[in-house]
């Protein structure tokens, strides 16, 4: 029964090391990362499994190595009547102790700068997370939100190539929550709070957006799509919409001439 | 009871319809009330156990079922479910539907948690256990005991009732967080569901105070001569913390409660901020925060976490130590960790709210406390394997549920420090990597520990063994199927696999994940189908299980030398302590064992 129970137990950090392995080449990793600072999330990941990593095989092998060993029906030598090392007590708390304080320190840049540190500059589009969807709304010519030339849009968010983007976040009814894997973003948003999420992304394409916090029965399919183009391309995609927008609701005064 | 006639007992000829009636059903009074005395209201605190015992693990099966739905719709979403699909979802074609969904985890979590974790092990093994281990005949206060077992049965009412009303039970998430949680509109199961839920864990609340104040007044007031802090098990020492943390913790909850009932009900505004269109209808209140709530519900939640392991890790260590017949390795330090796992907890709350909107300085503050908080439960793993090095080991089914306790507990705790590094955790938050933390300390950690506890301590309960081959067959299947089900989701979470998602994969970042899922549904399927070994093992054994004495672990703390199962009263002699509780393999003896009870050799006498 020792054999066999120390088999199992030596399975876990076999298998699980094997597993973690198996999935890492075969697809199964971060979803690709567009933007400049996913990747000290990534690293910092990376950076605690290895850690952990060698704590988990360490441990687990000791573990299914006493139980090989020890086995009271085969091991012929009586038990240690032994109570506790105080030396042993001592190295493993503070070795522990330093490594979890030294992993504390080495992540506040990180935290600090994805958080506390927005850009000086007014937002690129305000996102209002509503029950089920992404309402857009991108400051007009004037470069202010809140005025006629805003341009409203539903869960289509397009953002200009290599460019701060800040997002000014709010919800309508209950807590939602702005998810962009690839761009490892992610902030709740919370009704009657406006919140900033920055981040600039280096490659075209669109990327999934994805509400990460329940929100009722069509939490699962409050899909948004980023689009991440060009200037001149954002530009124009900009100013269709704006022209679209325009074409069902009276135009002010003085581009009514230019409609037609 | 039949002078209770005005004017006295007249001849039987003479008495009216109704006293005759009386007069009758008065020979049935006395036995009835002996018997709801005995088995139904008892104030024995073994029988209260056994209550508890019973009733978690009915709920256990439920909450599994409901588990196994959830991965039904992550393994073939939309599909027509089997057998139940007709009877439930008939009007959807067979299959679950979205609201439901949304259902389902909310309430197997609340189910879980509540009805499961949380009362099996403060009320079946904290309440059988504490009096026997530390030499008393009783808690202090047998019918408050006997009281915070029927407050469960509100509770129980409570949530079956929210399945039943208009829109169903509770979909907010066991989290319930506002403004989801708190206007009616927001879904479903906001309505009526939601309101009983809230009801249903105020009853489990005011059911888990009553028990704090009983298990500390018990430990130390009761306790038998010579069992001083310092010599009592690590189970005591687990359930006296862990009373403590319910007692300081629970309140905040409960206030919490009221106010979400109040706000749904009575129109206040504790969780409403103003501006609100929810199903295009204005919330009528305002000047609320719905990050009130969070911080309300996390200050008990994450203590919470905390009572639902640590009275495992007490029984485990016990486990440990009388099967590797050995002491138990750093007692005092094992005593420490885990008053250092309880305090600690109370500071950490805030990391389930990294992403919440608080200000992210505060984030800073809680990433430290939750960083350490894991030193604790490392020097707890260290001096289990302490425990096991050197010693006889005996692979009975409790031994090997215990060691599986710190093996999965060693996972569950390395996963949870990526979740405490916050720029790790804008990435992790809400995907299934905080899933498979979750279930691996809540399920491979507790669950297991329970598993083990129960073969341990149900020779001692019933006065009768489980099979031992039957539990190992539990073991072994229950392990594989475990960590087949829960370790790929820390993969799945890797790759930002959203909780909470009817239907992950119309996303193109996830849509690859469904094979995985499918392979985790299989494993899940296998795990639940295992635990039918262990019902009928349970069960079997009731009735047929071998016969056992007072001490067939060979055992050394108190509950071993009371007969099996104890009489009221517990002990049939004043027990008297003269040592600690994990003696084993002592020079002073020529057993590997040394009871606490047993007087030490005439030469000692003088040192102890």
């Amino acid at each position: 029964m020792g054999k066999l129970a120390s088999l199992f137990f030596f399975a876990v950090p076999i298998v699980g090391v094997g597993f973690c392995y198996w999935a890492l080449t075969n697809g199964y990793n971060f979803p690709v990362d567009i933007s400049v600072t996913g990747h000290r999330i990534d690293h910092l990941f990376w950076f605690i499994a290895a850690l952990t990593g060698v704590v988990f095989i360490a441990t687990e092998g000791v573990l299914a190595w006493f139980v090989w060993r020890y086995d009271g029906s085969r091991n012929p030598d009586a038990a240690k009547f032994a109570h506790g090392n105080h030396n042993l007590e001592v190295v493993w708390t503070i070795v522990p102790a330093a490594t979890l304080v030294f992993i504390a320190i080495y992540q506040m840049n990180a935290w600090a700068d994805a958080k506390m540190r927005p850009p000086d500059m007014d937002p690129t589009v305000e996102v209002t997370a509503r029950q089920f969807e992404w309402r857009l709304r991108y400051p007009g010519a004037d470069g202010k939100l809140g005025t006629r030339d805003d341009v409203h849009h539903v869960n289509d968010l397009h953002v200009p190539l290599d460019t701060e983007i800040l997002v000014s976040l709010k919800s309508a009814d209950v807590l939602h929550s702005f998810f962009l894997p690839n761009l490892r973003v992610k902030q709740d948003a919370v009704p009657g709070m406006k919140i900033p999420v920055w981040f600039r992304a280096m490659e075209p394409g669109t990327y999934d957006l994805v509400c990460a916090e329940l929100c009722g029965w069509g939490h699962y399919k409050m899909k948004g799509r980023l689009t991440v183009e060009s200037r001149e391309d954002f530009e124009a995609w900009l100013a269709k919409k704006y022209q679209e927008q325009s074409a069902t609701q009276d135009a002010p005064a003085e581009e009514a001439k230019s409609e037609e | 009871m039949s002078t209770s006639v005005a004017g006295g007992h007249a001849p039987a000829q003479e008495r009216n319809i109704w006293q005759r009636t009386k007069h009758t059903l008065g020979a049935y009074w006395q036995p009835t009330k002996q018997f709801l005395g005995t088995y139904v209201f008892s104030r024995d605190h073994k029988v209260i156990g056994i209550q508890f015992l019973f009733s978690t693990l009915l709920w256990f099966l439920v909450g599994g079922l409901l588990a196994l739905a959830v991965r039904w719709q992550l393994a073939w979403p939309w599909s027509d479910m089997p057998v139940v699909g007709r009877m439930l979802f008939s009007a959807e074609g067979g299959q679950i539907s979205p609201e439901f969904y949304t259902m389902l985890f909310t309430m197997h979590a609340s189910i879980m948690i509540f009805f499961v974790i949380i009362p099996i092990l403060a009320g079946a093994f904290g309440n059988f256990l504490i009096p026997l281990m530390i030499g008393a005949e009783d808690m202090a206060f047998p019918t408050l005991n006997m009281l915070s077992y029927w407050f469960m049965w509100p509770a129980f009412l409570c949530m079956t009732a929210s399945f039943f009303v208009e829109g169903g039970a509770g979909a907010a998430g066991w989290t319930a967080y506002p403004t989801l949680s708190a206007v009616a509109g927001a879904a479903p199961g906001s309505h009526y569901g939601q309101t009983l839920w809230l009801w249903g864990l105020v009853f489990v609340g005011v059911s888990s105070m009553m028990g704090s104040v009983n298990y500390l007044t018990t430990i130390i007031q009761m306790r038998a001569p010579g069992m001083n802090m310092f010599r009592m098990p690590m189970t005591i020492w687990a359930m006296f913390i862990t009373a403590i943390l319910q007692a300081f913790a629970l309140p905040v909850l409960t206030a919490a409660l009221f106010m979400q009932i109040l706000d749904r009900t009575l129109g206040t505004g504790f969780f409403l901020p103003e501006g609100l269109l929810i199903n295009n209808a204005e919330a009528s209140a305002g000047g609320g925060q719905p990050l009130l709530w969070q911080h309300l519900f996390w200050f008990y939640s994450h203590p919470a976490v905390y009572i639902m392991i640590l009275p495992a890790m007490g029984m485990v260590s016990d486990i440990i130590s009388c099967n590797a017949r050995k002491p138990l390795f750093g007692y005092k330090p094992m005593v420490y960790s885990i008053a250092g796992i309880a305090g600690l907890g109370f500071i950490v709350w805030g990391h389930h709210m990294f992403m919440s909107g608080m200000n992210p300085a505060l984030g800073m503050a809680f990433m430290l406390s939750t960083m350490m908080i894991a030193l604790p439960s490392a020097i707890k793993v260290f001096n289990w394997l302490g425990t096991m090095w050197g010693g006889r080991l005996r692979y009975t089914t409790a031994m090997l549920f215990a060691i599986s306790f710190v093996s999965m507990f060693i996972i569950g705790g390395l996963s949870g420090i990526f979740m405490a590094a916050t720029p790790v955790d804008i990435f992790i938050h809400d995907t299934y990597f905080i899933v498979a933390h979750i279930h691996y300390v809540l399920f491979g950690g507790t669950a297991f520990g329970v598993f083990g506890a129960i073969y341990f301590w149900f020779p001692k309960m019933f006065g009768r063994m489980m099979n031992e081959f039957w539990g190992k067959i539990h073991f072994f299947l229950s392990f594989l199927f475990f960590n087949g089900t829960f370790f790929p989701m820390h993969i799945l979470g890797v790759g930002g696999f959203p909780r909470r998602l009817a239907d992950p994969y119309h996303y193109e970042t996830f849509s690859h994940l469904l094979p995985m899922n499918q392979f985790i549904t299989i494993c899940a399927l296998g795990m639940g189908a295992t635990q039918i070994i262990f019902a009928a093992n349970l069960v079997w054994s009731l009735f047929f299980g071998p016969r056992c004495g007072r001490n067939p672990w060979h055992a050394n703390t108190l509950e071993w030398t009371a007969p099996s199962p104890p009489g009221h009263g517990n002990f049939d002699f004043q027990p008297i302590v003269y040592r600690g509780p994990y003696e084993y393999a002592s020079p002073e003896t020529d057993e590997d064992y040394y009871p606490q009870t047993q007087p030490p050799p005439e030469e000692a006498v003088a040192q102890h």
